[in-house]
Formats: structure tokens, sequence, C-alpha cells
């Protein structure tokens, strides 16, 4: 089932895209598509069936507390798409 | 000068070592071929020659010594997911296209401390998200191979289509590829060359431009799977920086090639005969059944009950992660920006510009899935299938050592015959996904061609960190198949 246009314009509101009127009903549709095929999986019995999260094979681990990277502002700041100094930029936030 | 490109990884090593060969002039060979035969397959997305032939030049000083490690001199390609330090790093998106990243991954930080030299950054599916490399904002890839008496031009598959067709044309000894749902054994199956997506936690995935993180892993990707034990020797390992990295002992793999299948319990799963397979791809399967089972190993049947919802599953928990994981890529720290009259405006217009079609879909499908409301009914529901999917694997382990299966459900296909359907493109990955669902390593070895001389791979997946017993099982199938074949295009034939 096509999803429909409220819906495929909420969700890309979510997902900070912004979709060009004309493309809503063909994403609606071929979304729609794909998450009738991925339904199947309420056939699937999960009672008391737990979450997979992750494979389990790393262990938690914990380490001392100390600076390991750091004092590499112009590095973080270098592939900036507009700063001022060491700021970066983005439209007046605050009226 | 046509010698040059009949080396694999391991010989290629062998006479640097002996110094029968200099790493310049092996470098050389290689970065003329790229620029012979990469305008049109397209493999490339940078290259970077004067670091190459510096890197070889080095290379050659430390061997003149009679020092080097296990790769010195050896000419690489680097999928276009791993930053590298100073070289613009793309996932083959727009939204990427000018980033230099100011850090080396681990992956191929651990690479350049074998002593490898790397020619550039091999072409993609944009943010690895797909199965053809189709989606590249860099342009699609070709595969090197040809259908008989066609010059249609074939998918190499994806996602690692560039490292895939660069191997198989003789544009690289190697290359390291990424493998989230297949995008590793898939594109070796397609361009005939040995992939092994390892065990998940095996290599760092730190500095890796993420997709989904609970999935993806690097992995060797070669024209056999001894130059593929070789890179993975050096690419693997634990990686504090990675919280997923698991810290084991690195195996000698290429010690493990020649261990032979005798006693072996090699599991075929019943749910893998999928409708609508291609005669000669259940032949070739059964083909590599009759060889493990002459060299010694013993069949058994499986079953591997939720093979079904491998593909499902993989597509919600992987575009659920890919949704947040991509969250990132706002036009603020980095990456294209696309002005606009407020910052919500701003990322609305950054993220339709710099996102190819399949990236968005796919964006929304994991925004989707994972909104208030539909979490429980998918995210969660899918993350406990995938349970069910890693039991099957697990409790098949307590009869067999590894399962054999084909890699894909047919060869290369045309890059116009692409499917329109989205999931009709999914279905590429039905047998690679379930191994990466429960995190198990897989490889892919080439087999033999189909009709139209197209190549296909089998699969062994195997216990978790066992690639040992893969690389070994997958050398049996190497020796009997001995595929020699060479693709059309290829660096050792004259144009």
């Amino acid at each position: 089932m096509s999803l429909d246009a409220k819906t495929v314009t909420r969700i890309a509101r979510l997902a900070r895209i912004g979709l060009e009127p004309g493309e809503v009903n063909a994403l609606g549709q071929e979304m729609g598509s794909i998450i009738d095929w991925v339904e199947q999986l309420n056939e699937v019995d999960v009672t008391d069936v737990p979450p997979m999260i992750g494979t389990g094979l790393a262990k938690p681990r914990l380490r001392e507390d100390r600076v390991t990277d750091g004092n590499r502002r112009d590095d973080v700041l270098s592939n900036a798409p507009d700063r001022e100094g060491p700021f970066y930029t983005v439209p007046k936030v605050v009226e | 000068m046509s010698s040059m490109h009949d080396f694999t990884l391991a010989s290629a090593r062998d006479a640097l070592k002996a110094r029968k060969i200099s790493a310049v002039e092996l470098t050389n060979a290689h970065l003329d071929a790229i620029k012979r035969l990469d305008g049109r397959l397209n493999s490339f997305i940078t290259r970077t020659p004067d670091q190459a032939r510096a890197a070889a030049k080095a290379a050659d000083e430390v061997l003149a010594k009679g020092e080097g490690g296990p790769l010195t001199g050896i000419p690489l390609g680097i999928k276009d997911l791993f930053c590298t330090n100073g070289v613009r790093t793309t996932a083959a998106s727009k939204i990427l296209g000018n980033f230099v990243p100011p850090y080396e991954s681990t992956v191929t930080s651990n690479l350049l401390r074998d002593g490898a030299v790397f020619l550039g950054k091999l072409n993609l599916d944009e943010f690895a998200m797909g199965s053809a490399n189709l989606t590249s904002a860099f342009g699609p890839v070709e595969n090197p191979w040809k259908r008989n008496g066609s010059d249609a031009k074939l998918v190499p598959g994806g996602s690692s289509g560039g490292s895939a067709a660069a191997v198989a044309a003789g544009l690289v000894l190697g290359a390291t590829g990424t493998d989230t749902g297949g995008s590793i054994r898939q594109p070796a199956a397609f361009t005939g060359i040995a992939g092994i997506k390892p065990t998940y936690g095996r290599c760092s995935r730190f500095g890796t431009i993420a997709f989904a993180s609970s999935l993806d892993q690097a992995g060797p990707m070669a024209r056999n799977l001894q130059d593929c034990a070789i890179l993975l020797k050096s690419m693997a390992g634990f990686d504090e920086r990675d919280s997923t990295s698991v810290d084991t002992p690195v195996p000698d793999y290429e010690a493990a090639l020649t261990r032979g299948v005798k006693g072996l319990r090699v599991g075929i799963p019943k749910e893998y005969h999928a409708p609508g397979m291609p005669a000669e791809i259940e032949a070739l399967w059964q083909q590599g059944i009759n060889w493990l089972k002459a060299a010694g190993a013993e069949i058994v049947d499986i079953s591997l009950p939720h093979t079904k919802y491998g593909l499902p599953t993989y597509y919600i928990a992987a575009l659920a992660e890919a949704s947040s994981n991509l969250a990132r890529y706002d036009g603020v720290r980095f990456g294209e920006r696309v002005n606009g009259s407020s910052l919500d405006a701003l990322y609305e217009a950054t993220r339709a510009a710099g996102f190819g079609e399949e990236v968005k879909r796919r964006i929304l499908i994991g925004t989707h899935v994972l909104s208030s409301g539909y979490y429980d009914a998918y995210y969660l529901r899918a993350q406990k299938v995938r349970t069910l999917i890693q039991r099957d694997f697990l409790n098949a382990y307590e009869n067999v050592d590894v399962i054999l299966t084909p890699t894909a459900p047919s060869g290369a296909f045309a890059q116009d015959e692409k499917p329109t359907d989205p999931v009709q493109m999914y279905l590429n990955d039905v047998f690679t996904v379930p191994a990466s669902m429960a995190g198990v390593p897989a490889l892919s070895v080439p087999a033999g061609l189909d009709a139209q001389g197209v190549p296909l791979g089998l699969q062994l997946i195997g216990k978790f960190f066992d690639e040992e017993t893969l690389i070994a099982a997958g050398h049996v199938i190497e020796q009997a198949a001995s595929f020699t074949h060479r693709p059309a295009i290829h660096a050792g034939v004259s144009a």
C-alpha cells in the first residue's frame, strides 16, 4: 500500500530531507511497496525472543579516564563549509 | 611488460623480496594500466599516482636493505569509504564530494604499516547502498567481464564494485572492501575474484564511513584466497577506538590455506534452494558439494529456517541504522552545504541536494521504522527476528563446521537490465544477508562461468572467528575449479 502524501511529508520532515512536491507521490509508492514487503515479518513468532543488539562478541571495556587525543582544532574545522575563525556558521537561530 | 600483470599479490610479494622486480616498476605498470583502462571502467574515484610512486620508491629502499613488512611495495586500491589522511574520501556521495579527512582509518593504517602502496580510492555505491554500483555520484562502474559475443556493459555488483572491477581487471593486486549485507561477496562473485567478509569485530570500523554500524565489516578482495589471507592478516586486529572490535589474536591466515577439508563437516542449507534460481547455479552448487566431498569433507543437510526473513529484517535494521548514521551530514561541520533562510531550511536543502535517490529512500524508510508509533512494530520486531536468524546459525554449528551456498542468485546483469522495483534489486543479497545478520564470517570464491561466459561464485559461511577453516575449504574449491579465466578487459591484454 502506498504511503499517503501527508505521511511521506512528515517522515521527510523528521529526516530533514527537503522534497519537491512532485517527488512525494512516487516516493510514497516506492516506500509503501518496501514496507508491504517487510510486513512478512509479522508471520514470525517472536514471543519471548530478546532483540539482538549487536553480536555480543565484544565485551564492554573500561579504561583510565585520561585525554588520548585532542588539540586538533584546525584539523576538526578543516572541512567546514563555512566558518568564522574557530566557529562554524549557521543561519541566525535566535531572534 | 605484460608479465607485470600476471602476478598475484603473493607472487609479487615473493618477487619483490627476491629483488626480481622493483616496487617502482610494479607500481608504474599498474598506474599505466589504470590510465589505459579506467577511463572506461570508472573503478577509481580518486587516483593518487604521485603518492603511489613516492611510496613505491620508499618501498624499494626498504627492500634493498633486506627489510620490509608483509606488503612492502604491493599496489592496492582502497574503497572510497575508508578515510585516508589528506586524500579526498567521498563515499561516492556528492555530500562528501570535497571531504579531505585529517586522519587515517585503522584498516588503512594497518596496511600502510605493513608497507602497502595505495594507487587511489575506489568507486562504490553511494554510502555503500546498492548491489550494482549504479548509485555512485561519480558514475557507474563497468564490470570488465563481457557476455560471449556481446558488448553490453555489465554491472560489477555492489557496493564494493570499484574494488571488484579494479582487482578483476588487474589494475591493483588487491583492494579493501566493506560488507554490510553482501557488499564484498556479491561483487567478488560478479567479477570472478575472491572476497572475505570477516567476523563482525575482526577488522576495526574506526575511520570507515558508517552505513549500518551493527553490520558493517571491512574485508579483503583479491584474485585468490591466498592473496585475501595475506591482506586480512594485515587489516585485522583489535582497536580500542572501535567499541565493537574484539580483542582476540590474529592468526596466520595464509598458513591455513593448505589445511584441507578431510573430516570437515559441511552444511548444505535446504532453504537456499530459492524458487526461480537458475539451473546453472544449482548445478554449480552441486559441483561445489562434489569437490568438497572428493577432498574428504562430510556433507550434511541442514536447515536455517529463518532464511527467508533475512532480507526484510536486514532492510529494517540496516536502514534504521543508516538513518541515524547519516544524520551527521547536515552541511554545518563538514561536507557540502546548500544555504537556507533558517537552520532547518539549510539542513533540508543540503540533504536534498547532497544525497542521491537510493540514499534518500533508505534514510526515509529508516526514519519511518524508527518513528514514534512504528518502532515496536518494525524495528523492535526485526531485532527479535535477527536473534532467530543468529540462532539458526549457532544451532547449525552444533553439527557442522562450515556452510556452503551460492553467493548470488544470478551472474552479473547488464547496466540497463537494472530492476525498476527496489525490492527486486534487494534480492541480489538474498544469500549473503543472513551471515551478515548473524555476524559470522563468510567468503566468496569464483567457481565457474555461466552459459554466457560470466563468472559465478560459491559462498562459504563459518563460525565466529574461524576464518581459517573458511579459507582452507575455499582453497579446496579454488583448486578444484582451477578458475584461470580472465575478463575481456584486463591489464594484461593489449588493446
